[in-house]
């Protein structure tokens, strides 16, 4: 990828609502160029979308999320990539990854309790054929994602004027 | 009977006689002041990279915490040595050549005191960094400014220079790129520069603390210029180019007996640079080049970005290509660096520093530091913008 899509990459990475215009004054290029590069980005889907990362512990109601480690028996035909289609359908899951090493798929859950996700591993993921087993594990706290920290305690304490 | 004593009569009038930090003065008024965007800020946004700081963490636990030896880790001046010459083609012999201080600052305090005899001149170029005249004045030099201009993008030309050597002429300090313009020196700009270092016989102190804050093309030293090596004291640090300045390390390098001298007050004031800050140090030039140029690349982006706000708003504004200040003219608005900094201040609630507390050339500036967020630069220029337009509506 050339070099000014991956700037330009970077620079909507930590502010999504960053305009053409800005991201043009800010490299140096015309908006022109920034546009297009912006629009090719978005038709490739390497922009997939401009979403919000968002502390839900701080808002009032209650949310749990689980991280499920899945094994499953491959299917013959389409590997992988079936089974963890048939799981990221369902919107309860919020991310899906296949791993190497002691499992196979990483599932992200969301529910409102512990007993929603826990009925949701044992009622829709467990008994989908060829998931031999599941373990799940509970957040009770994110303190970074994405490389954003959440709780950042490195403010700006520079003094106001300095030579 | 004889008028009562002060205090003020017990100090050194060398030292009495200093006038109060035009900075310092601004600094209490903006202390003062509430919800302010400070683009007054002279040091990076960046906190120090997570491994340069664990890198002491992991020290400390070791109990590595006392004294070095006087002219630093001799780990740290190899690493000095080796990166002085892999980025700026210098050669400097870590034993006899290289002395690790307490930030640039102790750097440029050593060399003046080392060089200095009482009614010496030192040559200015100005604006600059407002340390360099009272440290002169101090030692008994006597500092004599040469003014450059924005039509030069601040350049200091030979002409100026040579109109100010005197016999008495024995240091120049030049500090590219340039703390408060921004501007900086090229090979071309250097050489006749260096032709009047030798045909005066004059010593050069190179602050050169900015030098991996470039933008357009890489920091050329003086010090690599043909037969200055040994005319040259390079001071440089780790407080800009690394964000490390609470850490104060720094360092010069030169010729033996000028760092031998240089090395004797060092000893004797104070004894070596923290240990700490040295742990750091190492770290930094062992594994940091990758932030540092991260670092460097988004300090470009905002420049470009203040750069054309300034221009946006209908403030002249020469391109700065190294440090991290632009340097915009005010002198359309009609008012003086300090009443429009004082303004900007009370009126638009943006801290920026009145230029005329750089020195000659400053009038009719202010410096503006764009190492703070680009939601904070945007929100800067805007209020410069709605400020700026109040003032022409009168
Ligand atoms: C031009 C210049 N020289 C030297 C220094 C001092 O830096 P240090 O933190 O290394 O003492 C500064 C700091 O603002 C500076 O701008």
């Amino acid at each position: 990828m050339s070099e000014l899509k991956l700037k330009i990459l970077d620079l909507l990475k930590e502010d999504a609502r960053r305009g053409a215009d800005l991201i043009a004054t800010m490299l140096g290029e015309a908006k022109e160029t920034v546009e297009a590069a912006i629009a090719e980005l978005e038709a490739d889907h390497i922009i997939v979308k401009y979403a919000t990362v968002v502390n839900w512990s701080k808002v009032e109601e209650d949310k749990v999320t689980a991280l499920i480690e899945v094994s499953i028996t491959p299917e013959r035909v389409h590997g992988f990539d079936a089974i963890a289609e048939r799981i990221y359908l369902y919107p309860e899951v919020k991310s899906v990854y296949l791993m190497s090493g002691a499992y196979d798929l990483l599932v992200e859950i969301e529910g409102k309790s512990l007993k929603d996700v826990a009925l949701f591993v044992s009622n829709k993921l467990s008994s989908i054929d060829r998931v031999l087993s599941t373990k799940t594990h509970f957040i009770l706290k994110k303190y970074k994602q994405d490389g954003i920290i959440f709780e950042d305690h490195e403010e700006d304490n520079r003094l106001l004027i300095s030579p | 009977m004889l008028r009562e004593k002060t205090m003020q009569d017990y100090l050194a009038p060398l030292v009495r006689d200093i006038p109060p930090s035009g900075i310092r003065r601004f600094f209490d008024l903006v202390s003062a002041s509430k919800d302010i965007i400070s683009l007054g800020v002279g040091e990076p946004d960046f906190v120090t990279p997570w491994h340069v700081r664990e890198a002491c963490v992991y020290s400390l636990e070791r109990g590595n915490t006392r004294y070095t030896p006087n002219a630093g880790m001799l780990e740290l001046r190899e690493e000095i040595s080796k990166y002085l010459n892999h980025s700026f083609h210098l050669d400097y012999h870590p034993d006899k050549e290289i002395l690790v201080t307490i930030g640039g600052s102790e750097a440029i305090d050593l060399a003046l005191r080392a060089l200095i005899v009482p009614g010496d001149e030192v040559l200015i170029p100005e604006p600059c960094y407002i340390s360099y005249s009272p440290i002169t004045a101090i030692g008994g030099g006597i500092p004599v400014g040469i003014e450059t201009f924005a039509k030069d993008n601040f350049k200091l030309t030979a002409e100026s220079l040579r109109a100010k050597i005197t016999p008495k002429s024995k240091v120049l300090i030049l500090c590219y790129p340039s703390n408060p313009t921004g501007g900086i020196m090229s090979y071309e700009d250097w050489l006749p520069i260096a032709k009047l270092v030798e045909e005066h016989d004059l010593i050069v102190i190179s602050d050169e603390i900015y030098a991996e804050l470039t933008y357009n093309q890489k920091h050329v030293s003086f010090a690599s210029m043909p037969g200055m090596k040994d005319r040259t004291i390079l001071v440089s640090g780790f407080s800009k180019a690394f964000a490390m300045t609470g850490w104060r390390l720094g360092y010069a390098c030169g010729h033996p007996d000028l760092i031998a001298a240089m090395l004797k007050i060092h000893q004797y004031t104070v004894m070596c640079a923290p240990v700490m800050g040295q742990v750091a140090a190492l770290e930094a030039l062992r594994n940091g080049m990758d932030e540092k140029d991260k670092m460097v690349e988004s300090y470009n982006q905002r420049r470009r970005l203040v750069v054309h706000g300034f221009r946006d708003i209908g403030l002249d504004c020469h391109e700065p290509e190294g440090a991290f200040y632009a340097f915009p003219s005010i002198a359309s608005t009609g008012l003086s660096s300090e009443e429009f900094a004082q303004r900007l201040l009370s009126e638009a609630r943006v801290a920026a520093v009145p230029g005329d507390v750089f020195g000659l050339g400053g009038e009719g500036f202010i410096r503006c530091s764009y190492a703070t967020s680009v939601s904070q630069l945007n929100e800067a220029l805007d209020r410069i913008d709605k400020f700026v337009r109040k003032l022409q509506a009168g």
